[in-house]
């Protein structure tokens, strides 16, 4: 499978990342390219291979049900463009 | 325990211009995991507080957090399945779902897509006594929430809080069985009842805590059965969907307004488009989001950072020893062992409290009357005043105490009312109350007989009227009652009044 132009600059679109048109094809180039990486790989006979998840056995890490974290809003806000009142302010979105 | 059947109720139908159409509906249910902390981060869920206060790193999204698991939120996923006579996955994983939107700090939310925690279901819907809907459940997914946008508080700013931002949500989806709006407000309390009960959602839908997305097609008549045969989806018709719904009252106008915007559509000669919709309230119609058209290309895929959730046979089973009597389950233990009618065993396990209250007040007591004081006078009580079962100012240990004095034939009925409304004020114990204020019925029926004797002798008219008319004997009951200031027994006194009218 290779990326087109026009899904390169669909994709970026959908990621909120600018990308100028004269970048698009070489961007398009080096996308196709990590994914005829990812065709090779998929050459390989898997069958019967559980699908690994973790280089070493490992169970997923649980939390228990106690609020140990928050009321740091100074320091949520603190990088925000632009933040009000403790609310982060963004261009207007309306539905 | 009573085994109650149930026949399925007739699809809802709108009749078109050339024949008429059914409805489908299938729905998503978000319901908030009554959780203290967040799915992945240790901040509160707690509502109310200050903008961006329950907040964490990793709820904002902050480069190099990672999320860690909430073993109470997975728990209750587990519970709400069990709840749900689903099938547990003891291997479930996480997945990216990536859109942009100022209220998705990460830019995705992680949910689980390809493999959810809980698999197929069922939730049994009562429509009407004996008239039950069988909806299947696909799934049920954990996934947070998103945070929350407010646009009036500047003309050319949305203002964002991301306090909800990660909290854990159960998204519960059904298979397209429901047949109509009021199906779907129907499926929708039973889910909220049986997810109270369990505990694991607490169904505030004011609050959001529960609520809808709901997808409505229409279909000819005989292309649902197709479909049911088949499981082929192309024997149903194009579908949309309307997100968000947190009341009942309008996703059933909103699935009548949406089925008949669809018909009109194809009796016109179009075709319907399949898109996500909203519901306007103060208009009545649904409108399209056509800004969320785009960003419905979610390129999912594995969290890299979340290892598989794997949970095992024996926690499982640990869950399922501790789950309580389901609504079913008490519903038709009631019908059997109290003998109570079907609207009133509804009433009476719609809550878990009120059921419990009940329970307390009919032990070793008529069940039945112990229902009809509960639903009739307490309950109603309880309405008129806006109080929740938990605050009523009369105990169940108090409600049965009168019951048990007017069993006796201690009191009468009309005593009995007055008792529930001293009970109700001053509180205290039922039978020293009784006694206080004078509340005790004439069993002698030796003074009955007296004044009856008297009336018979002094009214001789009357007693040649009753004896051509049998109804109008209660006028002497009633004078009777009267003369012993209302405190004998009316039964007693009526069966005096027919025997010595030889009536």
């Amino acid at each position: 499978m290779s990326i087109d132009i026009d899904t390169a600059r669909k994709v970026a679109k959908l990621a909120r990342i600018r990308v100028e048109e004269a970048a698009l094809p070489e961007l398009a180039r080096e996308l196709s390219g990590i994914l005829g990486f990812m065709e090779q790989l998929n050459e390989v006979n898997v069958e019967g291979v559980e699908p690994m998840t973790s280089v070493t056995p490992m169970r997923l890490k649980r939390r228990a049900d106690v609020v140990t974290d928050g009321n740091i809003q100074a320091q949520v806000l603190k990088n925000a463009p632009d933040a009000r009142e403790g609310f982060f302010a963004v261009p207007k979105v309306v539905e | 325990m009573l085994d109650l059947t149930y026949t399925a109720p007739k699809p809802k139908v709108i009749a078109g211009a050339k024949h008429d159409w059914e409805l489908v509906i299938g729905m998503e249910i978000h319901a908030q995991v009554s959780s203290n902390a967040k799915l992945f981060s240790g901040a509160s869920t707690q509502v109310g507080a200050e903008p961006n206060s329950n907040v964490a790193f990793v709820d904002a999204a902050m480069p190099g957090m990672l999320p860690v698991i909430n073993e109470f939120c997975i728990e209750q996923a587990v519970r709400s399945g069990l709840g749900l006579k689903a099938q547990i996955n003891l291997v479930s994983a996480f997945d990216r779902k990536n859109y942009f939107y100022p209220d998705l700090p990460q830019g995705y939310q992680i949910s689980q897509l390809y493999h959810p925690i809980v698999g197929e279901g069922e939730v049994l819907v009562e429509l009407a006594p004996g008239v039950a809907r069988r909806v299947r459940i696909e799934r049920i997914h954990l996934e947070q929430d998103a945070g929350k946008s407010i646009h009036d508080m500047d003309p050319t700013m949305s203002f964002v809080d991301f306090n909800r931002t990660g909290v854990a949500l159960m998204e519960i989806v059904s298979r397209p069985d429901i047949r109509g709006p009021e199906e779907a407000a129907a499926y929708v309390s039973k889910l909220r009842q049986i997810l109270r009960y369990l505990g694991t959602c607490d169904g505030d839908m004011q609050h959001g805590n529960l609520r809808a997305d709901v997808n409505v097609s229409v279909c000819k008549p005989g292309q649902y059965e197709k479909y049911q045969e088949t499981q082929d989806f192309s024997h149903l018709g194009t579908r949309c969907e309307i997100k968000n719904m947190n009341s009942l009252r309008f996703i059933q106008a909103a699935i009548d307004y949406e089925a008949r915007r669809q018909i009109a559509i194809i009796e016109d000669g179009g075709s319907v488009m399949q898109e996500t919709r909203l519901y306007d309230p103060d208009k009545g119609e649904t409108r399209s989001m056509r800004s969320k058209e785009e960003a419905h290309d979610y390129r999912y895929f594995p969290c890299p950072d979340l290892l598989p959730l794997e949970i095992e046979q024996a926690w499982v089973d640990q869950i399922a020893a501790t789950m309580p009597e389901l609504p079913d389950a008490k519903k038709a233990r009631f019908m059997g062992d109290f003998g109570l009618t079907d609207y009133d065993a509804n009433v009476l396990t719609a809550e878990v409290d009120s059921a419990a209250f009940f329970e307390a007040v009919a032990q070793g007591r008529d069940g039945k009357i112990a229902a009809n004081w509960v639903i009739n006078e307490l309950f109603g009580r309880l309405n008129k005043e806006g109080r929740a079962i938990a605050d009523s100012p009369v105990s169940a240990a108090q409600l049965g105490g009168m019951l048990d004095l007017l069993a006796k034939g201690e009191i009468t009925g009309k005593m009995a009312k007055d008792l529930f409304e001293i009970l109700w004020t001053e509180g205290g114990d039922p039978a020293e109350q009784a006694a206080k204020h004078g509340m005790k019925a004439v069993t002698d029926t030796g003074a009955i007989e007296k004044a009856l004797d008297e009336l018979i002798a002094a009214n001789p008219d009357q007693v040649e009227k009753a004896k051509v008319n049998a109804k109008l004997a209660g006028w002497f009951t009633g004078q009777v009652l009267k003369a012993t200031g209302g405190k004998a027994n009316p039964a007693v006194v009526n069966a005096m009044v027919a025997q010595k009218l030889g009536l």
